[in-house]
């Protein structure tokens, strides 16, 4: 039934031709200002954890680049990942679709439906094999050959491996993409996986979080056309300019758990004056992400400023290493790395806290896969 | 007779198949398939009942606050908690602006181009353009430079070659109807609206840290402290910038949803007789005061009798699994009520890659809720119904006025076109009552109620030993309900029957239809190619379908094997 290339509905007499106007220039003639392209560099060269003289670098190099095409697939998802997509501000959504890329699949936005889509997406990845970028939201389900998802009558494993193995590079958006996420939570009843374990072979950066933070996405991609590579990841994947510091680090109440100054209650006088969240449960002394810095819905907050714990959610197995979320984080026997070179606090000497090795942390609470009977340490 | 296949279709959220038979130009019967599974139901066996919201709410990433809300619910009347009014105020903020937002988004980005044909726009006029938009709303971008503006903006981006997102669509179809005009105003809108959702919903990011998701929620209250005299809680400061965004989100649904609403509709009347459904409603109400007193009120409407409004009482709820691809031990055709619900996964369809589902057997995801064995449509038109025939003043003022602005009766809401008015008319309904709940927030910390958070309650260790409770709550989408059962302070059985379960639904044991299937059937087909109409008419419901399949059961196998000794 289904007609494979199906093109010829709408658009065919403008084709998809391969144009030489590089991004500089297309904004040029849509009337945006070089001021604001200027500006849009600045921000993203601070996103992308650069010093501020790199911005006109940036600038250069993305007025030499194409419009790249980026082709966007929803599997195991919630969708958040593309919620998150909308609220996104530097660049805004609206310049993305128009202006920076050529967004030629996004299941919940494109106006096509059906197999005009397949053909679109089709068309996509054979006119662009090897230099479009694709982006993955859900984990994609192993088990039973993959029935639990399914698109077009295609399963989302066999949709991966065509269509993340062609491209230039993979965005794992989120941490069901990056690591399979809530459905890879104990006991995972439908095999979920990240892209990374679906298609071995695929070139995959990792954007955990839940949801992603659009601006390490767009971040993510503007680094790719600044420097003509992806960046530099960590051990999990994660670019080290978003994920290089633990939340605990960077956040703006650690100065409160140095001097022992902590919630004890949901609303007494500590919450009330933004004192330390750790004993409600906070995850971010063992969690990796710019949370603090970056913080979401154009920098207006983020979890711990807002009141709640960080859940850890941009660490893999989070879900189940990770929970009951209000349950504090253990004490650890010995310290990584990385706490020698952290101040641990007075709270700390006061009997009051413990510090965490972060690695450690994991790796430990990773045998503990059935939920703990204890909900408060002390 | 041809049977047509949609799959997958878009601007939705999740991944919902249509199969549909055409005779003669119309649709004469239809199936709805949800494609995705994951099974957080049992993945929620034995955690921690207070971190529930936090996992429910990945169910869905776009209706991103509802499965929290429903979940705190359940928890709180399990355990007998009463919450501040406060919390209960913020929740009701919370709520208000998820479905300002969610509407404004569904119908410019996800259904307003099966009615406009931006490419149309390219040939508008934009003086005549301009002198429409004045002619229906005083909103300030109306002038022929800026239409010409955003006509320019789009030529050249056609002019490059690269349609992106709008490649490959209906373009042209016969069935699109807007002079080009109407479909320039409507991109322009388009364009705003994407600029609009991302700064109201600042609210949650204030409220609750982010959106999506929000990190906010407790049970026995919410997160975010008060205090006029901190930076690091509610004060004067916070509180006037969501009074700022509400009003924002007040003046784009007054000034431009609701007059493009009335303007494209005034063009597809023939849509008020199309889509009918079920013609069962249901709504569970809304917006709690502090005696637990709902503004929206709950209520069902039985066979589209706006003369009788039916209570709706929990108990009567069952799901079925006849056509869904999972066992049932309490045998074939019998339903479980939600407290008893269970959920054994078993794909018995095709193998992919596949053509066609066998639509004689089993051939969902979704599973099939029935009210007293009936079918039953839920959301915004839904909450209108049962609120217009409870003599909702502030709802019957809108209906009347929008069925007389269009110049048609009460029967013209059981309709395609019916559902996608009555969003517009719930999302002016909300954007007016959400200001309210904050100046009684306001008006309640201004006389020194701090409380966010009834603590009594927090440890476990003040839980019983057993016990099990509702939560429900109208979501952008509809009557959604959550029901759980705490044992040894951990989750011991877990329930979600959400909106777009019941009106996703694939048929029962008795073959009933479930209302997206009910809606499509006369639904006429000018291209079965290019099916535009079916796309109309299953957007007109919003779809939902990672939060429809969940299936919640978190006790999976023990408890077939508890009922079957």
């Amino acid at each position: 039934m289904r007609k494979k290339n199906d093109v010829e509905h709408g658009d065919a007499k403008h084709g998809f031709s391969d144009h030489d106007c590089s991004i500089g220039q297309i904004l040029r003639e849509r009337g945006v200002s070089r001021r604001d392209f200027l500006k849009f560099c600045s921000v993203m060269t601070a996103a992308m954890a650069l010093p501020a003289s790199f911005a006109p670098r940036v600038a250069q190099a993305l007025d030499e680049v194409k419009r790249p095409t980026l082709v966007w697939l929803e599997m195991q998802s919630c969708t958040g990942d593309s919620e998150a997509l909308l609220r996104s501000a530097n660049p805004t959504v609206a310049e993305i679709i128009l202006d920076i890329l050529s967004v030629d699949y996004h299941e919940t936005i494109m106006a096509a439906a059906g197999h005009q889509a397949e053909a679109a997406l089709d068309k996509a990845i054979a006119d662009f094999k090897g230099k479009y970028i694709c982006v993955v939201e859900g984990s994609i389900s192993m088990k039973d050959d993959g029935v639990y998802g399914t698109t077009g009558g295609k399963t989302h494993l066999e949709r991966a491996r065509q269509v993340c193995g062609g491209a230039l590079a993979t965005i794992a958006v989120g941490t069901c993409a990056s690591y399979g996420g809530i459905a890879a939570a104990v006991p995972n009843p439908t095999g979920a996986v990240g892209v990374r374990e679906a298609v071995p072979g695929a070139t995959v950066v990792n954007l955990p979080g839940c949801p992603v933070n659009a601006d390490n996405l767009t971040a993510t991609i503007v680094h790719y056309l600044v420097f003509g590579k992806i960046p530099a990841l960590d051990s999990h994947g994660r670019p080290l300019f978003a994920y290089g510091k633990r939340i605990h680090d960077n956040c703006e109440r650690r100065p409160h758990f140095d001097a022992g100054q902590y919630v004890e209650q949901w609303g007494d006088e500590g919450h009330r004056k933004g004192f330390c969240l750790y004993k409600m449960g906070c995850k971010g002394p063992a969690t990796f992400h710019n949370c603090p810095s970056q913080r979401y819905n154009e920098k207006t907050s983020w979890p711990v400023a807002s009141g709640h714990g960080c859940a850890g959610c941009s660490e893999p197995g989070f879900w189940d290493t990770m929970s009951p979320m209000y349950k504090r984080l253990p004490n650890v026997p010995g310290f990584g790395v990385e706490a020698t070179a952290d101040k641990i606090g007075i709270g700390l000497v006061a009997g009051a806290a413990a510090a965490f090795a972060v690695h450690g942390v994991l790796s430990a609470l990773r045998k503990d896969k059935e939920p703990a009977d204890e909900t408060k340490e002390d | 007779m041809a049977k047509i296949v949609v799959d997958p279709i878009t601007r939705i959220e999740g991944h919902l198949r249509i199969e549909a038979e055409v005779n003669n130009g119309t649709i004469i019967d239809a199936w709805s398939s949800a494609t995705m599974f994951r099974g957080i139901e049992k993945i929620l066996k034995g955690r921690d009942p207070r971190d529930a919201w936090f996992w429910t709410q990945r169910f869905c990433g776009v209706c991103t606050t509802v499965h929290s809300i429903a979940s705190v619910r359940a928890v709180e009347n399990a355990l007998k908690i009463k919450i501040p009014p406060n919390a209960e105020l913020i929740r009701n903020i919370i709520i208000g602006t998820q479905n300002i937002q969610d509407h404004v988004i569904h119908f410019y980005h996800l259904h307003a181009l099966d009615w406009v044909d931006i490419t149309s726009g390219l040939k508008a006029d934009p003086a005549k353009t301009s002198a429409l938009a004045a002619s229906i709303s005083d909103w300030p971008n109306n002038s022929a430079t800026y239409f010409k503006g955003v006509q320019d903006k789009l030529k050249a981006f056609v002019s490059s070659g690269r349609l992106g997102p709008f490649a490959n669509a209906y373009w042209g179809h016969p069935a699109y109807k807007l002079p080009p005009e109407a479909n320039l105003m409507a991109t322009a809108h388009y364009l705003e609206a994407l600029e609009w959702q991302k700064d109201v919903i600042k609210v949650h990011a204030i409220l609750g840290s982010k959106n999506p998701h929000p990190q906010t929620f407790l049970v026995g209250g919410m997160a975010i402290p008060i205090d006029p005299d901190s930076q690091n809680a509610l004060n004067a400061d916070k509180l006037i910038e969501i009074k700022r965004l509400l009003k924002k989100a007040q003046d784009f649904v007054e000034k431009v949803y609701i007059p493009d609403l009335l303007a494209v509709a005034s063009f597809y009347k023939d849509w008020a007789a199309i889509g009918g459904g079920v013609g069962n409603y249901m709504c569970y109400g809304e917006f709690p005061d502090a005696n637990g007193n709902m503004w929206f009120p709950a209520g069902a409407i039985l066979d589209k009798d706006l003369s009788k409004v039916v209570k709706v009482d929990q108990g009567k709820i069952a799901e079925y699994v006849d056509h869904s691809w999972f066992d049932n031990s309490a045998g074939a055709g019998k339903g479980l009520h939600p407290y008893d619900g269970e959920t054994e996964v078993r794909y018995t369809g095709p193998k992919p890659p596949y053509e066609h589902l066998d639509t004689n057997a089993k051939y969902s995801f979704v599973k099939s809720p029935r009210y007293d064995e009936k079918a039953m449509e839920v959301g915004p038109l839904s909450r209108v119904l049962v609120a217009y025939a409870s003599g909702h003043k502030e709802t019957k003022a809108f209906v009347d006025l929008v069925l007389g602005k269009l110049g048609v009766g009460a029967g013209a809401l059981f309709s395609t076109l019916g559902r996608t008015a009555a969003r517009g008319i719930d999302c002016l309904l909300n954007a007016q009552q959400t200001p309210k709940f904050l100046d009684e927030l306001i008006n309640n910390i201004s006389k020194g109620d701090y409380r966010i958070h009834a603590n009594e309650k927090w440890e476990p260790a003040e839980w019983p030993a057993e016990a099990s409770g509702y939560g429900m709550h109208e979501a952008p989408r509809g009557a959604l309900g959550h029901w759980i059962k705490i044992k040894d302070k951990k989750i011991f059985n877990y329930q979600a029957v959400v909106p777009s379960t019941w009106n996703a639904s694939p048929r029962d044991a008795k073959g009933q239809r479930g209302p997206y299937e009910a809606a499509l059937v006369g639904t006429p087909i000018a291209d079965p190619n290019k099916p535009l109409e079916i796309l109309r008419t299953i957007h007109s419901f919003d779809p939902c379908l990672a939060c429809a399949v969940h299936v919640l059961d978190a006790n999976g196998n023990e408890m077939v094997k508890v009922k079957v000794s």
